[in-house]
Protein backbone atom coordinates (compact mmCIF):
# COMPACT_ATOMS: atom_id res chain seq x y z
CA UNK A 1 0.00 0.00 0.00
CA UNK A 2 3.04 2.27 -0.07
CA UNK A 3 2.11 3.95 -3.30
CA UNK A 4 3.23 7.56 -3.56
CA UNK A 5 0.37 10.04 -3.29
CA UNK A 6 0.79 10.97 -6.94
CA UNK A 7 0.09 7.37 -7.91
CA UNK A 8 -3.19 7.34 -6.04
CA UNK A 9 -4.14 10.69 -7.50
CA UNK A 10 -3.35 9.46 -11.01
CA UNK A 11 -5.64 6.51 -10.37
CA UNK A 12 -8.37 8.82 -9.09
CA UNK A 13 -8.02 11.04 -12.16
CA UNK A 14 -8.33 8.03 -14.46
CA UNK A 15 -11.40 6.85 -12.56
CA UNK A 16 -12.95 10.32 -12.73
CA UNK A 17 -12.39 10.49 -16.49
CA UNK A 18 -13.73 6.97 -16.90
CA UNK A 19 -16.83 7.79 -14.89
CA UNK A 20 -17.41 10.99 -16.87
CA UNK A 21 -17.20 9.06 -20.13
CA UNK A 22 -19.39 6.25 -18.87
CA UNK A 23 -22.05 8.63 -17.60
CA UNK A 24 -21.95 10.57 -20.86
CA UNK A 25 -22.36 7.31 -22.77
CA UNK A 26 -25.34 6.26 -20.79
CA UNK A 27 -26.76 9.78 -20.85
CA UNK A 28 -27.41 9.24 -24.54
CA UNK A 29 -29.37 6.12 -23.63
CA UNK A 30 -31.11 7.85 -20.73
CA UNK A 31 -32.02 10.76 -22.96
CA UNK A 32 -33.80 8.47 -25.38
CA UNK A 33 -35.57 6.51 -22.67
CA UNK A 34 -36.67 9.67 -20.86
CA UNK A 35 -37.80 11.28 -24.10
CA UNK A 36 -39.79 8.16 -24.89
CA UNK A 37 -41.36 7.96 -21.45
CA UNK A 38 -42.37 11.61 -21.50
CA UNK A 39 -44.02 10.97 -24.85
CA UNK A 40 -45.78 7.73 -23.80
CA UNK A 41 -43.38 5.57 -25.79
CA UNK A 42 -41.05 2.79 -24.71
CA UNK A 43 -37.76 3.90 -26.25
CA UNK A 44 -34.80 1.72 -27.20
CA UNK A 45 -35.44 -1.85 -26.06
CA UNK A 46 -33.93 -4.03 -28.78
CA UNK A 47 -30.18 -3.99 -28.13
CA UNK A 48 -29.56 -6.10 -25.05
CA UNK A 49 -31.79 -6.26 -21.97
CA UNK A 50 -33.93 -3.07 -21.86
CA UNK A 51 -31.83 -1.81 -24.78
CA UNK A 52 -28.84 -1.29 -22.48
CA UNK A 53 -26.37 -2.02 -25.28
CA UNK A 54 -27.85 0.79 -27.37
CA UNK A 55 -24.88 3.15 -26.75
CA UNK A 56 -22.59 0.39 -28.05
CA UNK A 57 -24.72 0.04 -31.17
CA UNK A 58 -24.64 3.82 -31.63
CA UNK A 59 -20.87 3.84 -31.25
CA UNK A 60 -20.45 1.08 -33.85
CA UNK A 61 -22.69 3.00 -36.19
CA UNK A 62 -20.81 6.27 -35.72
CA UNK A 63 -17.40 4.65 -36.11
CA UNK A 64 -18.32 2.83 -39.30
CA UNK A 65 -19.95 5.76 -41.03
CA UNK A 66 -18.21 7.63 -43.84
CA UNK A 67 -15.70 10.28 -42.84
CA UNK A 68 -16.64 13.31 -44.88
CA UNK A 69 -14.64 16.46 -45.41
CA UNK A 70 -16.44 19.29 -47.20
CA UNK A 71 -14.63 20.93 -50.11
CA UNK A 72 -12.75 24.02 -49.01
CA UNK A 73 -12.76 23.01 -45.36
CA UNK A 74 -9.68 23.58 -43.28
CA UNK A 75 -8.86 19.94 -42.65
CA UNK A 76 -6.67 20.42 -39.61
CA UNK A 77 -9.12 22.72 -37.85
CA UNK A 78 -11.99 20.54 -38.96
CA UNK A 79 -10.55 17.64 -37.00
CA UNK A 80 -9.32 19.85 -34.18
CA UNK A 81 -12.77 21.31 -33.42
CA UNK A 82 -14.50 18.21 -32.06
CA UNK A 83 -11.33 17.14 -30.23
CA UNK A 84 -11.20 20.49 -28.46
CA UNK A 85 -14.86 20.31 -27.55
CA UNK A 86 -14.32 16.86 -26.09
CA UNK A 87 -11.10 17.65 -24.22
CA UNK A 88 -12.39 20.82 -22.60
CA UNK A 89 -15.60 19.07 -21.57
CA UNK A 90 -13.62 16.28 -19.92
CA UNK A 91 -11.07 18.55 -18.25
CA UNK A 92 -13.65 20.32 -16.13
CA UNK A 93 -14.55 17.11 -14.32
CA UNK A 94 -11.04 16.92 -12.83
CA UNK A 95 -11.62 19.40 -10.00
CA UNK A 96 -15.02 18.19 -8.89
CA UNK A 97 -14.94 16.58 -5.44
CA UNK A 98 -16.89 13.35 -5.73
CA UNK A 99 -16.29 12.44 -2.12
CA UNK A 100 -14.42 13.47 0.98
CA UNK A 101 -11.45 11.14 1.54
CA UNK A 102 -10.71 7.48 2.12
CA UNK A 103 -8.13 6.43 4.65
CA UNK A 104 -6.10 3.22 4.44
CA UNK A 105 -3.58 3.11 7.24
CA UNK A 106 -1.56 6.25 6.74
CA UNK A 107 -2.59 6.78 3.11
CA UNK A 108 -5.31 9.35 2.58
CA UNK A 109 -6.97 9.41 -0.82
CA UNK A 110 -9.01 12.44 -1.73
CA UNK A 111 -11.80 11.47 -4.09
CA UNK A 112 -11.11 14.37 -6.37
CA UNK A 113 -8.97 14.55 -9.49
CA UNK A 114 -6.95 17.55 -8.43
CA UNK A 115 -7.48 19.79 -5.45
CA UNK A 116 -6.68 23.34 -6.53
CA UNK A 117 -7.63 26.30 -4.43
CA UNK A 118 -9.01 28.05 -7.50
CA UNK A 119 -11.28 25.15 -8.49
CA UNK A 120 -14.28 27.22 -9.52
CA UNK A 121 -12.12 29.58 -11.55
CA UNK A 122 -10.60 26.56 -13.31
CA UNK A 123 -14.07 25.23 -14.16
CA UNK A 124 -15.08 28.60 -15.58
CA UNK A 125 -11.88 28.87 -17.56
CA UNK A 126 -12.20 25.41 -19.08
CA UNK A 127 -15.90 25.81 -19.81
CA UNK A 128 -15.17 29.09 -21.57
CA UNK A 129 -12.60 27.29 -23.70
CA UNK A 130 -15.34 24.89 -24.74
CA UNK A 131 -16.81 27.52 -27.02
CA UNK A 132 -13.63 27.32 -29.11
CA UNK A 133 -14.54 23.77 -30.07
CA UNK A 134 -17.85 24.93 -31.46
CA UNK A 135 -16.40 28.09 -32.99
CA UNK A 136 -13.57 26.26 -34.75
CA UNK A 137 -15.95 23.56 -35.94
CA UNK A 138 -18.31 26.11 -37.41
CA UNK A 139 -15.50 28.07 -39.02
CA UNK A 140 -13.59 25.13 -40.46
CA UNK A 141 -16.70 23.64 -42.07
CA UNK A 142 -16.71 26.38 -44.73
CA UNK A 143 -20.47 26.49 -44.48
CA UNK A 144 -22.43 29.65 -43.76
CA UNK A 145 -25.05 27.89 -41.69
CA UNK A 146 -22.36 26.33 -39.55
CA UNK A 147 -20.64 29.68 -39.15
CA UNK A 148 -23.90 31.33 -38.08
CA UNK A 149 -24.48 28.55 -35.58
CA UNK A 150 -20.98 28.95 -34.22
CA UNK A 151 -21.39 32.72 -33.90
CA UNK A 152 -24.64 32.21 -32.07
CA UNK A 153 -22.99 29.72 -29.76
CA UNK A 154 -20.16 32.12 -29.04
CA UNK A 155 -22.37 35.11 -28.27
CA UNK A 156 -24.75 32.95 -26.25
CA UNK A 157 -21.97 31.48 -24.14
CA UNK A 158 -20.40 34.88 -23.52
CA UNK A 159 -23.74 36.44 -22.52
CA UNK A 160 -24.71 33.70 -20.14
CA UNK A 161 -21.27 33.28 -18.66
CA UNK A 162 -21.54 36.80 -17.28
CA UNK A 163 -24.79 36.12 -15.46
CA UNK A 164 -23.48 32.75 -14.34
CA UNK A 165 -20.33 34.26 -12.89
CA UNK A 166 -22.30 36.94 -11.10
CA UNK A 167 -24.69 34.38 -9.62
CA UNK A 168 -21.65 32.52 -8.43
CA UNK A 169 -20.08 35.61 -6.86
CA UNK A 170 -22.89 35.64 -4.30
CA UNK A 171 -21.91 32.10 -3.30
CA UNK A 172 -18.25 33.03 -3.16
CA UNK A 173 -19.05 36.03 -0.96
CA UNK A 174 -20.41 33.63 1.61
CA UNK A 175 -17.77 30.94 1.29
CA UNK A 176 -14.74 33.17 0.87
CA UNK A 177 -12.95 30.53 -1.18
CA UNK A 178 -12.83 29.28 -4.76
CA UNK A 179 -11.97 25.70 -3.83
CA UNK A 180 -14.86 23.40 -4.62
CA UNK A 181 -13.84 21.09 -1.80
CA UNK A 182 -13.86 23.92 0.70
CA UNK A 183 -17.25 25.14 -0.52
CA UNK A 184 -18.63 21.63 -0.09
CA UNK A 185 -17.23 21.23 3.40
CA UNK A 186 -18.64 24.60 4.44
CA UNK A 187 -22.10 23.39 3.53
CA UNK A 188 -22.25 21.05 6.46
CA UNK A 189 -22.23 21.95 10.09
CA UNK A 190 -22.27 19.18 12.69
CA UNK A 191 -25.78 18.78 14.04
CA UNK A 192 -27.33 20.67 11.19
CA UNK A 193 -27.68 19.38 7.67
CA UNK A 194 -29.83 22.00 5.97
CA UNK A 195 -26.96 24.37 5.45
CA UNK A 196 -26.84 23.78 1.74
CA UNK A 197 -26.35 26.90 -0.32
CA UNK A 198 -29.68 26.45 -2.09
CA UNK A 199 -31.37 27.57 1.16
CA UNK A 200 -29.33 30.77 1.28
CA UNK A 201 -29.14 31.39 -2.46
CA UNK A 202 -32.44 30.39 -4.12
CA UNK A 203 -32.36 33.28 -6.59
CA UNK A 204 -28.71 32.68 -7.38
CA UNK A 205 -29.44 29.03 -8.03
CA UNK A 206 -32.24 29.81 -10.49
CA UNK A 207 -29.96 32.18 -12.38
CA UNK A 208 -27.17 29.62 -12.29
CA UNK A 209 -29.28 26.75 -13.59
CA UNK A 210 -30.74 28.84 -16.42
CA UNK A 211 -27.22 29.85 -17.40
CA UNK A 212 -26.07 26.25 -17.12
CA UNK A 213 -28.70 25.27 -19.67
CA UNK A 214 -27.42 27.99 -21.99
CA UNK A 215 -23.77 27.08 -21.41
CA UNK A 216 -24.33 23.44 -22.27
CA UNK A 217 -26.36 24.41 -25.35
CA UNK A 218 -29.32 22.40 -24.17
CA UNK A 219 -32.93 23.10 -25.00
CA UNK A 220 -34.47 25.68 -24.58
CA UNK A 221 -31.14 27.36 -25.37
CA UNK A 222 -29.93 25.09 -28.20
CA UNK A 223 -29.91 27.89 -30.75
CA UNK A 224 -26.45 26.94 -32.12
CA UNK A 225 -27.92 23.77 -33.64
CA UNK A 226 -31.37 25.12 -34.40
CA UNK A 227 -32.34 22.89 -37.29
CA UNK A 228 -35.35 24.92 -38.35
CA UNK A 229 -33.18 27.94 -39.07
CA UNK A 230 -29.65 26.64 -39.45
CA UNK A 231 -30.00 23.14 -40.95
CA UNK A 232 -27.85 21.52 -38.24
CA UNK A 233 -26.02 24.51 -36.83
CA UNK A 234 -22.29 24.36 -36.18
CA UNK A 235 -22.09 20.62 -36.88
CA UNK A 236 -23.98 20.62 -40.17
CA UNK A 237 -20.94 19.39 -42.08
CA UNK A 238 -19.80 16.86 -39.53
CA UNK A 239 -20.27 13.15 -39.99
CA UNK A 240 -19.41 9.88 -38.28
CA UNK A 241 -17.47 10.02 -35.00
CA UNK A 242 -16.52 13.70 -35.34
CA UNK A 243 -20.20 14.47 -35.12
CA UNK A 244 -20.44 11.92 -32.32
CA UNK A 245 -17.71 13.72 -30.37
CA UNK A 246 -19.68 16.98 -30.48
CA UNK A 247 -22.81 15.28 -29.23
CA UNK A 248 -20.78 13.39 -26.66
CA UNK A 249 -19.12 16.58 -25.45
CA UNK A 250 -22.57 18.02 -24.85
CA UNK A 251 -23.43 15.13 -22.55
CA UNK A 252 -20.17 15.46 -20.67
CA UNK A 253 -20.94 19.15 -20.28
CA UNK A 254 -24.35 18.26 -18.88
CA UNK A 255 -22.67 15.90 -16.44
CA UNK A 256 -20.14 18.53 -15.37
CA UNK A 257 -22.80 21.21 -15.04
CA UNK A 258 -24.89 18.85 -12.90
CA UNK A 259 -21.88 18.04 -10.76
CA UNK A 260 -20.98 21.72 -10.29
CA UNK A 261 -24.55 22.57 -9.34
CA UNK A 262 -24.78 19.77 -6.81
CA UNK A 263 -21.45 20.81 -5.30
CA UNK A 264 -22.15 24.55 -5.23
CA UNK A 265 -25.78 24.56 -4.18
CA UNK A 266 -26.76 21.12 -2.93
CA UNK A 267 -23.98 20.29 -0.54
CA UNK A 268 -21.97 17.97 -2.77
CA UNK A 269 -21.05 14.87 -0.82
CA UNK A 270 -22.87 15.99 2.31
CA UNK A 271 -26.09 14.23 3.14
CA UNK A 272 -28.60 14.54 5.98
CA UNK A 273 -27.69 13.08 9.37
CA UNK A 274 -24.14 12.20 8.33
CA UNK A 275 -22.63 13.31 11.65
CA UNK A 276 -25.11 11.29 13.71
CA UNK A 277 -24.42 8.28 11.48
CA UNK A 278 -20.67 8.72 11.78
CA UNK A 279 -20.91 8.89 15.57
CA UNK A 280 -22.97 5.70 15.61
CA UNK A 281 -20.52 3.81 13.38
CA UNK A 282 -17.45 5.22 15.12
CA UNK A 283 -18.57 3.82 18.45
CA UNK A 284 -18.68 0.25 17.18
CA UNK A 285 -16.20 0.21 14.29
CA UNK A 286 -13.69 2.94 15.05
CA UNK A 287 -13.20 6.41 13.63
CA UNK A 288 -11.33 5.42 10.46
CA UNK A 289 -13.93 2.91 9.29
CA UNK A 290 -16.68 5.38 10.10
CA UNK A 291 -14.96 8.04 7.99
CA UNK A 292 -14.58 5.62 5.06
CA UNK A 293 -18.20 4.50 5.23
CA UNK A 294 -19.44 8.08 5.41
CA UNK A 295 -17.21 8.97 2.46
CA UNK A 296 -18.61 6.14 0.35
CA UNK A 297 -22.16 7.11 1.28
CA UNK A 298 -21.21 10.68 0.36
CA UNK A 299 -20.11 9.50 -3.10
CA UNK A 300 -23.49 7.82 -3.49
CA UNK A 301 -25.18 11.03 -2.34
CA UNK A 302 -23.31 13.22 -4.80
CA UNK A 303 -24.12 10.89 -7.67
CA UNK A 304 -27.80 10.81 -6.73
CA UNK A 305 -27.76 14.61 -6.86
CA UNK A 306 -25.94 14.59 -10.20
CA UNK A 307 -28.33 12.07 -11.74
CA UNK A 308 -31.30 14.09 -10.55
CA UNK A 309 -29.88 17.13 -12.32
CA UNK A 310 -29.16 15.16 -15.47
CA UNK A 311 -32.75 13.95 -15.38
CA UNK A 312 -33.89 17.53 -14.93
CA UNK A 313 -31.85 18.63 -17.96
CA UNK A 314 -33.54 15.97 -20.07
CA UNK A 315 -36.96 16.59 -18.58
CA UNK A 316 -36.73 20.26 -19.54
CA UNK A 317 -35.45 19.39 -22.98
CA UNK A 318 -38.55 17.33 -23.78
CA UNK A 319 -40.91 19.92 -22.30
CA UNK A 320 -39.93 23.38 -23.48
CA UNK A 321 -39.61 24.70 -27.01
CA UNK A 322 -36.50 26.70 -27.81
CA UNK A 323 -36.35 30.44 -27.45
CA UNK A 324 -36.12 32.83 -30.34
CA UNK A 325 -32.66 34.31 -30.59
CA UNK A 326 -33.68 37.85 -29.63
CA UNK A 327 -35.61 36.44 -26.66
CA UNK A 328 -32.53 34.54 -25.62
CA UNK A 329 -30.38 37.64 -25.74
CA UNK A 330 -32.99 39.74 -23.93
CA UNK A 331 -33.30 37.14 -21.19
CA UNK A 332 -29.56 37.03 -20.72
CA UNK A 333 -28.73 40.70 -20.78
CA UNK A 334 -31.80 42.50 -19.48
CA UNK A 335 -33.13 39.99 -16.96
CA UNK A 336 -30.52 37.55 -15.70
CA UNK A 337 -27.59 39.96 -15.35
CA UNK A 338 -29.58 42.63 -13.45
CA UNK A 339 -31.10 39.89 -11.31
CA UNK A 340 -27.65 38.53 -10.58
CA UNK A 341 -26.41 41.98 -9.59
CA UNK A 342 -29.45 42.39 -7.37
CA UNK A 343 -28.65 39.03 -5.83
CA UNK A 344 -25.10 40.13 -5.10
CA UNK A 345 -26.34 43.29 -3.38
CA UNK A 346 -28.93 41.32 -1.44
CA UNK A 347 -26.35 38.78 -0.32
CA UNK A 348 -23.95 41.54 0.67
CA UNK A 349 -26.66 43.23 2.72
CA UNK A 350 -27.63 40.01 4.46
CA UNK A 351 -24.02 39.21 5.27
CA UNK A 352 -23.59 42.72 6.64
CA UNK A 353 -26.62 42.22 8.87
CA UNK A 354 -25.33 38.78 9.96
CA UNK A 355 -28.47 37.06 8.64
CA UNK A 356 -26.36 34.59 6.67
CA UNK A 357 -22.74 33.74 6.92
CA UNK B 1 -67.24 47.00 -38.47
CA UNK B 2 -70.80 45.98 -37.76
CA UNK B 3 -71.14 42.26 -37.25
CA UNK B 4 -73.98 40.79 -39.34
CA UNK B 5 -74.31 37.51 -37.49
CA UNK B 6 -73.84 38.89 -33.99
CA UNK B 7 -71.53 35.98 -33.32
CA UNK B 8 -68.28 37.86 -33.57
CA UNK B 9 -66.35 37.94 -30.32
CA UNK B 10 -64.38 40.95 -29.36
CA UNK B 11 -60.90 39.92 -28.26
CA UNK B 12 -59.02 42.08 -25.86
CA UNK B 13 -55.36 41.76 -25.21
CA UNK B 14 -54.86 42.12 -21.49
CA UNK B 15 -51.45 43.05 -20.17
CA UNK B 16 -49.70 40.01 -18.75
CA UNK B 17 -49.72 39.52 -15.03
CA UNK B 18 -46.47 39.33 -13.09
CA UNK B 19 -46.67 35.52 -12.87
CA UNK B 20 -47.09 35.31 -16.62
CA UNK B 21 -44.20 37.64 -17.27
CA UNK B 22 -41.94 35.81 -14.85
CA UNK B 23 -42.43 32.76 -17.08
CA UNK B 24 -41.24 30.29 -14.46
CA UNK B 25 -44.74 29.26 -13.25
CA UNK B 26 -45.63 28.34 -16.81
CA UNK B 27 -42.44 26.32 -17.07
CA UNK B 28 -43.26 24.37 -13.94
CA UNK B 29 -46.78 23.79 -15.21
CA UNK B 30 -45.35 22.35 -18.40
CA UNK B 31 -42.86 20.24 -16.48
CA UNK B 32 -45.63 18.78 -14.33
CA UNK B 33 -47.60 17.85 -17.45
CA UNK B 34 -44.67 16.00 -18.99
CA UNK B 35 -43.83 14.33 -15.69
CA UNK B 36 -47.37 12.95 -15.50
CA UNK B 37 -46.79 11.39 -18.89
CA UNK B 38 -43.61 9.81 -17.56
CA UNK B 39 -45.74 7.50 -15.43
CA UNK B 40 -48.65 7.04 -17.78
CA UNK B 41 -49.37 3.90 -19.73
CA UNK B 42 -47.28 3.50 -22.87
CA UNK B 43 -49.08 3.26 -26.17
CA UNK B 44 -46.28 1.25 -27.76
CA UNK B 45 -46.88 -2.30 -28.98
CA UNK B 46 -43.67 -4.31 -29.28
CA UNK B 47 -44.61 -5.52 -32.71
CA UNK B 48 -43.01 -8.84 -33.50
CA UNK B 49 -43.73 -10.14 -30.00
CA UNK B 50 -47.10 -8.47 -29.54
CA UNK B 51 -49.71 -7.82 -32.18
CA UNK B 52 -52.61 -5.46 -32.07
CA UNK B 53 -55.95 -7.32 -32.09
CA UNK B 54 -57.97 -6.91 -35.27
CA UNK B 55 -61.18 -4.94 -35.12
CA UNK B 56 -64.32 -7.11 -34.89
CA UNK B 57 -65.43 -5.99 -38.36
CA UNK B 58 -62.06 -6.69 -39.97
CA UNK B 59 -62.20 -8.65 -43.24
CA UNK B 60 -59.00 -10.27 -44.32
CA UNK B 61 -57.68 -12.94 -46.61
CA UNK B 62 -60.18 -15.11 -48.50
CA UNK B 63 -60.64 -18.80 -47.99
CA UNK B 64 -62.61 -21.30 -50.08
CA UNK B 65 -64.43 -23.52 -47.65
CA UNK B 66 -65.00 -27.25 -47.76
CA UNK B 67 -68.13 -28.96 -46.51
CA UNK B 68 -68.29 -31.30 -43.54
CA UNK B 69 -67.14 -34.23 -45.69
CA UNK B 70 -64.14 -32.36 -46.94
CA UNK B 71 -65.49 -31.62 -50.43
CA UNK B 72 -65.04 -28.20 -52.03
CA UNK B 73 -68.22 -26.20 -51.74
CA UNK B 74 -67.57 -23.92 -54.68
CA UNK B 75 -69.60 -24.67 -57.78
CA UNK B 76 -68.04 -21.99 -59.94
CA UNK B 77 -71.32 -20.19 -60.41
CA UNK B 78 -69.47 -16.89 -60.83
CA UNK B 79 -71.76 -14.84 -58.58
CA UNK B 80 -68.80 -13.72 -56.51
CA UNK B 81 -67.02 -12.51 -59.62
CA UNK B 82 -70.14 -10.61 -60.67
CA UNK B 83 -70.56 -9.10 -57.23
CA UNK B 84 -66.92 -8.06 -56.98
CA UNK B 85 -66.71 -4.27 -57.50
CA UNK B 86 -62.98 -4.45 -58.14
CA UNK B 87 -63.25 -7.35 -60.59
CA UNK B 88 -60.56 -9.21 -58.77
CA UNK B 89 -62.05 -12.70 -59.08
CA UNK B 90 -61.76 -14.94 -62.13
CA UNK B 91 -62.58 -18.61 -62.44
CA UNK B 92 -62.86 -21.46 -64.94
CA UNK B 93 -65.68 -23.93 -64.39
CA UNK B 94 -65.34 -27.65 -65.07
CA UNK B 95 -67.50 -30.76 -64.87
CA UNK B 96 -66.92 -33.30 -62.15
CA UNK B 97 -65.75 -36.66 -63.47
CA UNK B 98 -66.69 -40.03 -62.11
CA UNK B 99 -64.70 -40.96 -59.06
CA UNK B 100 -64.23 -37.33 -57.99
CA UNK B 101 -67.36 -37.27 -55.81
CA UNK B 102 -65.21 -37.11 -52.70
CA UNK B 103 -63.44 -33.99 -54.04
CA UNK B 104 -66.22 -31.72 -55.20
CA UNK B 105 -69.66 -31.30 -53.74
CA UNK B 106 -71.63 -30.63 -56.94
CA UNK B 107 -71.30 -31.68 -60.55
CA UNK B 108 -69.81 -28.34 -61.47
CA UNK B 109 -66.66 -27.14 -59.81
CA UNK B 110 -63.95 -24.53 -60.22
CA UNK B 111 -61.01 -25.84 -62.20
CA UNK B 112 -59.20 -22.65 -61.43
CA UNK B 113 -60.17 -19.87 -59.07
CA UNK B 114 -58.03 -16.79 -58.80
CA UNK B 115 -58.28 -13.66 -56.70
CA UNK B 116 -55.96 -10.76 -57.43
CA UNK B 117 -55.13 -9.41 -54.00
CA UNK B 118 -53.77 -6.21 -55.51
CA UNK B 119 -57.18 -5.40 -56.88
CA UNK B 120 -59.25 -6.76 -54.03
CA UNK B 121 -60.68 -4.13 -51.71
CA UNK B 122 -61.75 -6.66 -49.08
CA UNK B 123 -65.34 -5.39 -49.16
CA UNK B 124 -66.85 -8.82 -48.48
CA UNK B 125 -69.41 -8.64 -51.27
CA UNK B 126 -68.20 -11.99 -52.67
CA UNK B 127 -68.89 -13.54 -49.31
CA UNK B 128 -72.41 -12.10 -49.35
CA UNK B 129 -73.03 -13.15 -52.93
CA UNK B 130 -71.95 -16.79 -52.56
CA UNK B 131 -75.04 -19.08 -52.52
CA UNK B 132 -72.99 -22.10 -51.46
CA UNK B 133 -71.28 -20.50 -48.45
CA UNK B 134 -67.96 -21.31 -50.10
CA UNK B 135 -65.99 -18.06 -49.98
CA UNK B 136 -65.22 -16.36 -46.70
CA UNK B 137 -63.02 -13.49 -45.67
CA UNK B 138 -61.07 -14.54 -42.61
CA UNK B 139 -61.10 -12.13 -39.69
CA UNK B 140 -57.60 -12.97 -38.48
CA UNK B 141 -55.41 -13.13 -41.60
CA UNK B 142 -54.03 -10.52 -43.93
CA UNK B 143 -52.59 -11.01 -47.38
CA UNK B 144 -48.88 -11.00 -46.51
CA UNK B 145 -46.45 -8.71 -48.32
CA UNK B 146 -44.60 -10.14 -51.34
CA UNK B 147 -41.87 -8.97 -53.64
CA UNK B 148 -43.41 -9.81 -57.03
CA UNK B 149 -46.74 -8.66 -58.39
CA UNK B 150 -47.76 -12.07 -59.71
CA UNK B 151 -47.38 -13.53 -56.26
CA UNK B 152 -50.47 -11.58 -55.28
CA UNK B 153 -52.67 -13.59 -57.62
CA UNK B 154 -53.96 -16.24 -55.28
CA UNK B 155 -54.97 -19.51 -56.95
CA UNK B 156 -56.81 -22.46 -55.56
CA UNK B 157 -53.59 -23.73 -54.05
CA UNK B 158 -53.59 -20.88 -51.60
CA UNK B 159 -57.31 -20.23 -51.28
CA UNK B 160 -58.89 -23.61 -50.68
CA UNK B 161 -59.17 -24.55 -47.07
CA UNK B 162 -56.74 -27.36 -46.33
CA UNK B 163 -58.26 -30.71 -45.44
CA UNK B 164 -55.89 -31.03 -42.57
CA UNK B 165 -52.62 -29.44 -41.82
CA UNK B 166 -49.56 -30.90 -43.57
CA UNK B 167 -51.61 -32.57 -46.31
CA UNK B 168 -51.56 -29.61 -48.60
CA UNK B 169 -48.84 -29.22 -51.13
CA UNK B 170 -47.68 -25.88 -52.42
CA UNK B 171 -48.25 -27.11 -55.96
CA UNK B 172 -51.98 -27.33 -55.36
CA UNK B 173 -52.36 -31.11 -55.41
CA UNK B 174 -55.63 -31.84 -53.68
CA UNK B 175 -56.05 -34.94 -51.57
CA UNK B 176 -59.35 -36.69 -51.10
CA UNK B 177 -60.56 -36.78 -47.51
CA UNK B 178 -59.74 -40.49 -47.38
CA UNK B 179 -56.21 -39.92 -48.61
CA UNK B 180 -55.80 -37.08 -46.14
CA UNK B 181 -57.07 -39.18 -43.29
CA UNK B 182 -54.68 -41.96 -44.16
CA UNK B 183 -51.81 -39.49 -44.37
CA UNK B 184 -52.72 -37.89 -41.06
CA UNK B 185 -52.88 -41.25 -39.37
CA UNK B 186 -49.48 -42.10 -40.81
CA UNK B 187 -48.03 -38.83 -39.61
CA UNK B 188 -49.55 -39.24 -36.15
CA UNK B 189 -47.86 -42.63 -35.69
CA UNK B 190 -44.55 -42.47 -33.87
CA UNK B 191 -41.70 -43.09 -36.21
Amino acid sequence: MELPVLGWQALVILVVFGISLLIATYSTYAERVIAAFLQDRVGPDRAGPFGLLQPLADAVKLFTKEEFFPAGANRALFVFGPCLAMVTALMASAVIPFGNYLQFGTTIIHLQGIEVNIGMLYVFGVVSLGVYGIMIGGWASNNKFSLLGAIRAASQNISYELAMGMALIAVLMMSGTLSLREITLQQSVPGEWHFWNIVKQPLGFIIFIVCAFAETNRTPFDLPECETELVGGYHTEYSSMKMGLYLFAEYINVFVASAVMSVLYFGGFNFPFQYELREAIAQSQGAVTAQNIITILGVVAVFIKIFSFIFFFMWVRWTLPRFRYDQLMRLGWTILIPLAIFNIILTGGLILLHVIK
Amino acid sequence: MQSLSNRAKKLEKKPMTLAERAYLPAIFQGLSITLRHFFSKKATIRYPEETRPFSPVFRGLHVLKRDEQGRERCTACGLCAVACPAEAITMVAGERKKGEEGLYREEKYAVSYEINMLRCIFCGLCEEACPKAAVYLQADKMAPPRFERDEFIYGKDRLVEPVAPDTRSKRGIQLTPEQAQALNAKLAQPA
